[in-house]
Parts: structure tokens; sequence; C-alpha cells
């Protein structure tokens, strides 16, 4: 016998799905089917079902060989390392729980710790941004009841964030939008020929690097003042459509991704992002919103900004909190090498930051904490295996609009195997013994 | 748990009639006991020559959620020169008009404050706001869920469906941990969607073809029909814009010929909450004046309505408020950055710093609005202090604000300070008015009157046998003339706090974390099938979260709950 779950939770993207049926066997171990999840959510809780999955902390030896240790002895080595380092950096926090999150603020705290989230590689320009200049937005229900313009900005959701579209953005049906995808028009502008723009109605291939310039020239053709023929590889007739196209919508959205984070002018092209979506509501209405990417990078900067004020790259070891991205964010923190602890925590810099990171990340007290065999868990000397969040354990998760969704367990996690914040508090409890706090 | 007893201390509690008067109070269990009852073994406090009050209590202030946590974000200067370092008691805490939770809680306690309501909830994000309460430690706290705006309660008045509109309002309260019943620009939020407003009780909401005025009405009705502990708790239309005192009688005038039923002791049928937003006359921005006067006139005389004043403390802020339109307005206004969040089916909000600068003459006249509505009340019971946190000023600028009320000569001072004062005297009462408030007049203003108007005068605002514990010495000497200076210096740091019978501060420092509650009201009603097939129906159609993922609360969310209940199944 098997027996369904419903409302399951997806751990896998900022668009958080909640409509997920697991079907799981009756002695509630095993998880046999997903349903209603893409194609890589359905995988996320499938992979948890592996049978060759690392179950207990492993210490790298002198040879490069791993040796199984126990919870505890991973307790201590985290513990005495956070405690003996001038300077550690905690990273990731992206794809576990808020509840893991605050606890490891507390070490954090105690351990005068820089913590910081992917946020620093991923949408930190759009943070930057928003400080600048504000933010426009609203929720992913509002798209679906009222947009009927979207923009899809240097992202690919088609791929990226797989059921976006049929969820909020262009399938549909809401309270004002009874056509669904007919009632919208969808402008994609990107570089590419990915597999969202050919479902745009409009596709703006943007020459690359030149975002910002666009930007720029849909605030002028708003203002229906002089353009250049070509802005960005774009004929300014093709931008007045455009930006026409926006004026004369009810509600719109600009949905944007790293194809503008990450490239040439950063956090500056984000500033005329949300300086057109500001401008656009001098006509009608219109929001902008970050794809984000992991599902909880958005939660992790909810809980260092009600907790410290500072939603990423939050430097506590002076015993105040301060905030300066380029000096206390993560890769800036490694490339300079002045960080002589790593404490890595569901996420995997291994794969995603510069090679001089990781080699200095290979040389310095190293702690990974996740259920994967990752890049990162490759280089660091103490790899935690840990329960999916999401799967095995629940815990409070905030959506890329900032909806807080509390996940849902499915199954058991493997016999003895603790979760996230199990771990950290363990870690937290001894620390606050090697600190003479406890 | 340990005994106290507060010896020898000046006693104001309104809810005894005592005006200053010595007395002992004496604490065991968490409650207030009477003094015989206290045993040898109770530590003793001496408060001589000190004020001995119940801890106040916040009505109105935004302090989590949402809203305020995107104002965090998105002001990192606002931390600039707060922040507090780790010590044995607290975390590490800094923020200045949207501190982070933990100095939230730290503040308050030192001030006495020992209870706040959050005042707007967005529904959908009730986990959110839950989440932060936890994290903000000592004090008791409830949050108001929005519902002026709420398509369920617009589409059920719009057929004067009263008993659909209670049962859903409860099914809401008890599905978001809610405390009472909030209107934001009713209706004008609503037409926000559509970047519109609604600036009169009249105006129509698009779509949904409802008044603001018949929003108001049917949620009084509703509210009372399910006899809740708070009445409704408005903001209205048209808040900031000069002129808008009219708005302000019209919306008050709604109240009329309804009587408040309930069974914990309050009277009014409508909390108008920061009122000097909404009492401005003159019709730009260059003949703006004070319509406090027009205001308190209606107020003193309708006794089922209460008010809080929302005082300016001419500091840098952060303006935020569940008002979408207004805030788009004010960026408008004065180009500082702007975040808004539309919520579907139910709200939306918007975040602009501002500075409420002396230099500017419409900023003093905001100043002198909000002293003047509480100098002019007749009865303190009904009109509360508080600077509607963080967007008049924030909160730990009340022993200023109290400083005011109690002296005219801090009041004149500031007026001679402001760069155009004959300007804000001109247009303005506040340089005529003599009236100073006695401590049990600030008593009645921060304690025993938002205990009653919250109904749970039973539980907090007073020193009753049987209440909790919930008491603070200031070191003030009301036998001894004072300058103006010292009053604000008195309220800041509390010699003493008590909460729920723990001393949480002494001498204006956290002593302990205490053992923080959240405050929610439980209202039961019958079964209501129609009511519970449309949450259904919409939550299949139009939320972007299903229903069983809204409502899902844990305790790892809310940790110590304290529900009220409410028996509305007659």
């Amino acid at each position: 016998m098997t027996k369904t779950m419903t409302d399951v939770v997806c751990p896998f993207c900022g668009t958080l799905c909640d409509d997920l049926e697991v079907v799981v066997s009756d002695d509630g171990k095993q998880l046999k089917e997903v349903y209603n999840a893409c194609v890589i959510g359905t995988e996320k809780f499938l992979h948890s079902q592996t049978k060759d999955r690392i179950t207990r902390p492993r210490l790298k030896q002198p040879d490069g060989s791993w040796k199984e240790v126990s919870y505890d002895e991973a307790v201590e080595y985290t513990a005495q390392m956070l405690a003996n380092a001038k300077k550690p950096l905690m990273y990731g926090w992206s794809s576990t729980n808020c509840e893991a999150q605050s606890v490891g603020h507390e070490i954090a705290e105690m351990a005068g710790a820089c913590v910081d989230n992917t946020a620093a590689v991923c949408h930190g320009p759009t943070v930057i941004a928003l400080q600048d200049i504000g933010l426009p937005s609203c929720t992913l229900g509002e798209i679906k009841n009222r947009a009927d313009r979207i923009l899809f900005w240097g992202c690919n959701p088609a791929h990226a964030h797989p059921r976006h579209m049929s969820r909020y953005s262009i399938y549909p049906r809401g309270f004002f939008t009874g056509k669904g995808q007919k009632s919208r028009k969808m402008i994609v502008v990107d570089p590419r020929v990915t597999d969202t723009a050919k479902l745009a109605d409009v596709h703006l291939q943007v020459e690359q690097g030149r975002d910002y310039e666009l930007l720029n020239a849909f605030r002028v053709a708003l203002n229906n003042e002089w353009l250049p023929d070509v802005v960005a590889g774009i004929p300014a007739a093709k931008i007045r459509e455009a930006a026409d196209l926006c004026k004369n919508g009810r509600f719109g959205i600009i949905f944007f991704g790293m194809g503008v984070t990450q490239t040439l002018s950063k956090n500056h092209n984000i500033d005329e992002a949300i300086a057109l979506t500001k401008h656009l509501n001098e006509f009608t209405k219109f929001s902008i919103m970050p794809m984000r990417g992991h599902y909880n990078v958005t939660g992790s900067g909810e809980v260092l900004g009600w907790q410290f004020g500072f939603p990423y790259s939050v430097d506590l070891t002076r015993g105040f909190a301060r905030y300066n991205p380029g000096d206390t964010s993560s890769i800036d923190l490694l490339a300079r090498g002045e960080v002589d602890a790593m404490f890595t925590i569901a996420s995997d810099p291994g794969a995603h930051f510069p090679i001089s990171c990781v080699k200095h990340i290979a040389k310095i007290p190293s702690v990974c904490i996740d259920p994967h065999q990752t890049p990162t868990s490759g280089v660091s000397k103490l790899h935690v295996p840990v329960a999916f969040v999401g799967v095995e354990v629940g815990g409070n998760a905030y959506r890329m609009d900032n909806v807080p969704i509390d996940m849902r367990k499915v199954v058991d996690p493997p016999a003895g195997m603790l979760t996230d914040e199990e771990f950290l508090t363990k870690v937290r409890d001894r620390l606050k013994q090697l600190k003479g706090k406890a | 748990m340990s005994e106290y007893i507060i010896k020898n201390g000046h006693v104001f509690d309104p809810t005894q009639g005592i005006k200053g008067d010595k007395a002992d109070i004496a604490i065991k269990d968490g409650k207030i006991i009477k003094d015989s009852e206290v045993s040898s073994k109770a530590k003793v406090i001496d408060a001589k020559g000190k004020t001995v009050m119940a801890g106040a209590i916040e009505i109105h202030a935004h302090i989590a959620g949402p809203k305020v946590n995107l104002g965090r974000i998105y002001r990192p200067e606002d931390k600039l020169f707060t922040y507090q370092s780790t010590t044995a008691n607290t975390r590490m805490a800094g923020g200045f008009s949207i501190p982070t939770t933990f100095k939230t809680g730290y503040e308050y306690a030192k001030m006495g404050y020992t209870t706040a309501m959050e005042a707007a909830m967005p529904p959908l994000f009730s986990r959110h706001v839950h989440e932060e309460m936890r994290d903000t430690p000592i004090i008791d706290e409830g949050a108001y869920p929005v519902f002026g705006n709420n398509w369920f309660v617009m589409e059920y008045l719009k057929n004067k469906e009263i008993e659909n509109t209670a049962a859903y309002c409860a099914w809401l309260l008890r599905a978001t941990k809610g405390f009472a019943i909030k209107l934001v620009n009713p209706g004008g939020t609503e037409a926000w969607g559509w970047g519109l407003n609604c600036l009169s009780v009249d105006d129509p909401v698009p779509y949904f073809d409802i008044t603001p005025a018949e929003i108001i009405k049917g949620l009084i009705e509703a509210n009372e029909y399910l006899g809740l502990p708070h009445s409704i708790h408005i903001h209205p239309n048209n808040l900031g814009n000069p002129g808008n005192y009219t708005t302000t009688l019209d919306t008050l005038k709604l109240s009329a010929g309804y009587k408040a039923k309930n069974k914990f002791g309050r009277e009014q049928v409508m909390h108008l909450t920061h009122t000097q937003f909404h009492s401005y006359g003159g019709d730009t921005w260059a003949n703006f004046e004070s319509k406090a006067k027009e205001i308190m006139d209606f107020v003193n005389k309708a006794k089922n309505v209460t008010i809080d004043t929302g005082n300016v403390t001419l500091d840098e802020t952060t303006t935020m408020t569940a008002d979408g339109p207004f805030e788009h307005h004010l960026t408008e206004l004065n180009h500082l950055k702007w975040a808004n969040v539309d919520v579907e089916l139910e709200t939306a909000a918007g975040i602009v710093p501002y500075i409420y600068s002396p230099s500017i003459s419409v900023c003093g006249i905001q100043w002198a609005i909000g002293l003047e509505l509480a100098l002019m009340a007749k009865d303190p019971m009904r009109c509360f202090i508080t600077t509607d946190h963080p967007n008049a000023g924030p909160f730990t600028r009340y022993p200023r604000v109290i400083k005011w009320l109690m002296s005219n000569k801090a009041r004149q001072d500031q007026i001679k300070a402001f760069k155009n004062s004959d300007k804000v005297v001109s247009a303005t009462n506040i340089a005529g008015m003599d009236r100073e408030l006695s401590l049990y007049d600030i008593a009645q203003m921060t304690r025993a009157g938002p205990a009653k108007s919250l109904g749970i005068p039973s539980m907090f605002g007073g020193l009753k046998p049987g209440m909790d514990a919930d008491v603070v010495v200031y070191d003030f000497n009301p036998d001894k003339p004072s300058a103006p200076d010292q009053i604000e210096a008195a309220f800041s740091r509390a010699a003493h706090v008590f909460k729920s019978g723990i001393e949480v501060v002494t001498n204006g420092e956290v002593v302990n974390n205490g053992h923080k509650r959240t405050l929610w009201v439980n209202a039961k009603t019958k079964e209501n099938p129609q009511v519970m097939r449309d949450v259904q129906e919409k939550f299949i159609k139009y939320y972007s979260v299903t229903q069983a993922n809204y409502e899902a609360l844990g305790h790892h969310i809310v940790p110590n709950p304290y529900a009220i209940e409410v028996d509305a199944t007659q």
C-alpha cells in the first residue's frame, strides 16, 4: 500500500511550487512517485532515495581519503574551527529552511563570522539597486490575476524556473485575465534565442552587455523623445513599438535574471530597470521582480534582514553588523585570502566561485554541510551530510516574491541522520561552551 | 516564580483611580496580588520618590512583517551609528527607524512598554509576521490582519451579507493568528491594483462596485456581530493630503448609531488610527493648516470612537503603509526611493523614506497637529499616544512626545526652534494651548485606555490584583519640580520593568528576555458551508498558494500563543 501526500512544497527553485503530490510507501520510509513537479523538482525528490547516499559525516585524511566520523565528532570539529578562527566565513543558506538559518546566525554572532548567501553571486546587484532606488513589486498571484504585459529580461524560465509561466505569468486564467495566454502580451529581451524567447510575442535580441542602453532607450521612447536609429542592436522603431505595448497595458511586470545582474553594468542595469518600472507607473500599473534561483535564498535575505538589518554579505567580526558588498562579500573575502575558516551550508561555491577562491577554501579549515556530494564537499576538510530540507524535514521558506510557505516533510531521512537545524543547534551549544557562555 | 513588592512608589493607575498616591504593588506567579498576600521572601524594590505604572501598550506600530523587513533591507543607511554589540543578555541590535527585531523588543522594554500590536499584517504573509514576532524578545505582541481591500469582504458586503463577512473574518483571524480587523484605505488599495485610488468614502472601487463607506459600515457590523475584543481599526481614505479632514469626518460619522457588543468591556465601535495624518486643512501645501479642532470636536462627543495620535517627532524616518497609492504619491513628492508590494486578493504596501525637517513649515504644522489632538482630548481614555511607528517617527521617541505633552515650555522651545515658526503658529493652535498633561493622563493614554480599546483590560493596562504583572518603575518624582528633559530621560530608560512577573529591565538595561507571547483572537462561529466553499474556490482559482499551505501555522512559527476566545455561535 502507498499513501499520497498533497500540497507538498518543492525545494528547488524560487518558484516554490506548493501543489505537488508525492506518493510514499505506507511506512513513510520510501518515496515512490512525484506528481505536478517539473523535471528538476521531481529529480530533487527522487534523488533523496538513491542507495549510495552518504549518511554519515566524513573527515578528509592527510592522504586525501575520507574517514567516516560520528556527528558528535563533526560537531566538535566545526565548533573548534569556528572558535579558533579569527575571521570565519559562513556561506550558503539558500537551500535550507529559515529555522536553520536562524540558528546559524546565532553561531555567526558568537563566532564573529561573516555571513553571506548565494545572492553574492546572483541577485546581489539587485539588492544594491533596490537600496539605491526602491522596488515596485507584487506577489505572483497579482500577475496571475491582473497582468497583461509580461517582460522576461535576461532570464529563461523555460529552463530555470520551469513552472513559472504555467503557474503565474503566461498561461494561467486569473480573475481579470480569463483568457489566459490570449489576454497577455509577452516580451523577451535576450541575446540568445532561448526556449522562452521562442514563445514571445516580441523578442528583442539585445546586443550582449547592452541592456543598460536598451532600458534607457525604453524610457526615452516612453517620453516620445529622439532615439538613434539603432540602440543595443535593436532598431528604434521596434523599441518604440515595445514601449508602447507596455504603456498600453493595464498591468505589467518585468521579470529579470542573471542576464542583467551578472553581466556588464551589474547593479546599474537593475537601477535602470527599476527606474523604467517607476516611469511606467506614470502611464499604467507596472511591477518588477527578480527571478530568484535557490528556493530559499529569499528567506536567507529576510532572516538576515530582520536579525541584522542587511540581506547578504553581513560582517559580524567587529561585534556589530557591517554591510559593504565588495568588502564583506564572499568572493572578495576569499580572493583576498582574508578568511581563515570556511563554513559552507546548503550551496555549492566550489562549482560557482572563481577557481582562486576555491583554492583558498582548500587551504583553510573547512566544513561543508550538504546532503549531496558536491565540488564544495570535495575541497572541504569535513563533509556533513544532512536530511533533505523540504523532503525529509519541513520548515519555512520564502518564494521569489517574498511569500512565506511552510514546507512539508514527506519521508523520514535515513536512520540516524541529522537535519541542518539539529546539527547547527549542536554546534551552537558546543560553541557556547568553548566561548564560556554556557 | 519569584515574588516582588514594589514599595512606596507614586502609583498612577486609572483602573483603580489612583493618582500618584503612595502604594505598594505586589507580584507573585506572574500576576499582581494584594500587598497583604505577599510572603516575606518577596524581593523588595524601593520605589520611594519614583513613579509606578502598569506596562505601557502600543496600539499601533509597524514592527514586524514583509514591509517592515523590506524597509530594513532597502535602507542600510538606517543602521549607521546605531549598532549595539552583543551583551550577556542581548543579541547585537541596530537600526533607527526600522530597528532589527531584537532591538525592537529591547527598546520597547527599556521604555516600559510590555505589549505591542503590529498594525498591518497582510494575511498571505502572516507566517512572516509571526516569524519576526518570534524573534522580538520580551514584549507580548499581536497583529491586525488587513480586511479593507479583501475580495471576499468586498463581494459579501456588496450583497450586504454581514453574517458571511463575519464568518470569513473569523476564519481569517484563525488562519493567520490575527488579533483584530484592520482597514487601510478601504477600497483605495484595491483600486491601486490598477494604479488608481479612492479619495473619499463614496468613491466606488473599480470592478467591485462598492464604496469605502459600505466597506467600513459592513465591517463594523461584522465586528460587532462577532463581538471581538477590539473594534475595527481604521486608517481612512485620503491620508496625508491637504483638506483631508472632511474625508476623516465622513469616516468618523459612519460610526453613528452603532453600539459596541462584546464581553470585553470595550465601548467603541471604531478606532481611528494616526489621526494626525487625517486632520489637515487647506487645499495646497502652501495654505496647509491644522484641523485638529474640527476632528476633536467630533471625537470628544462620539463616545463610540477611540483614536490614536500619530505624532510627528521631527526625525528622518521610513514611511510604510498598506496604503499603496499614498506611498506612490509620496515618492512623487519627495523623490526618495519607492518600494511597493501588491498582495493578491488582499492588500498592498508601499515604503518611502521621509525626513520631517524642522526647517520645513509643513513638517512643523504636522508636529503641532499631533500634539493638538492629544491636548484637545477631553477623555484621555479614548485618545492614545502613537507615532504610527515608523511613519511619523520611531517609537523610541515616545518619551519625547510625552515631554511635549506634559510641558508647555518644551513645546514653546520647539516652536521657537522651527525655521518658519511664524508659519507654524499661524496655521495651528499649538502656540496658545497651555494644557499640560498629568502623569495620570499619560497613564490613561498609554496604558488603561489602549487596554480597554483593545478589549484586554482584564490583563493589561492596570495594577489591580489579578492582572498580569506588567509593572514599570520610572525614576521620576512627581512631587518635585522637574525640567522637561527629566521627563524624557525618565521615560526613556525605566528603573525597573516587570513583564508577566519577570524583571526584564533594571536601570534601563535588559536583564532578562522574559517569556514572550503571541496574542490572537479565536472567534468561534456557526459552521458556514457557503463561506468555506467560497474560500476553497478562491484558492483553487485565484491564489498562488494552496489553501492548505496558507493556513498551516505550527508551533515553530507561533511559540507561546495566547488565544483570546470569542464565542459568536449564539
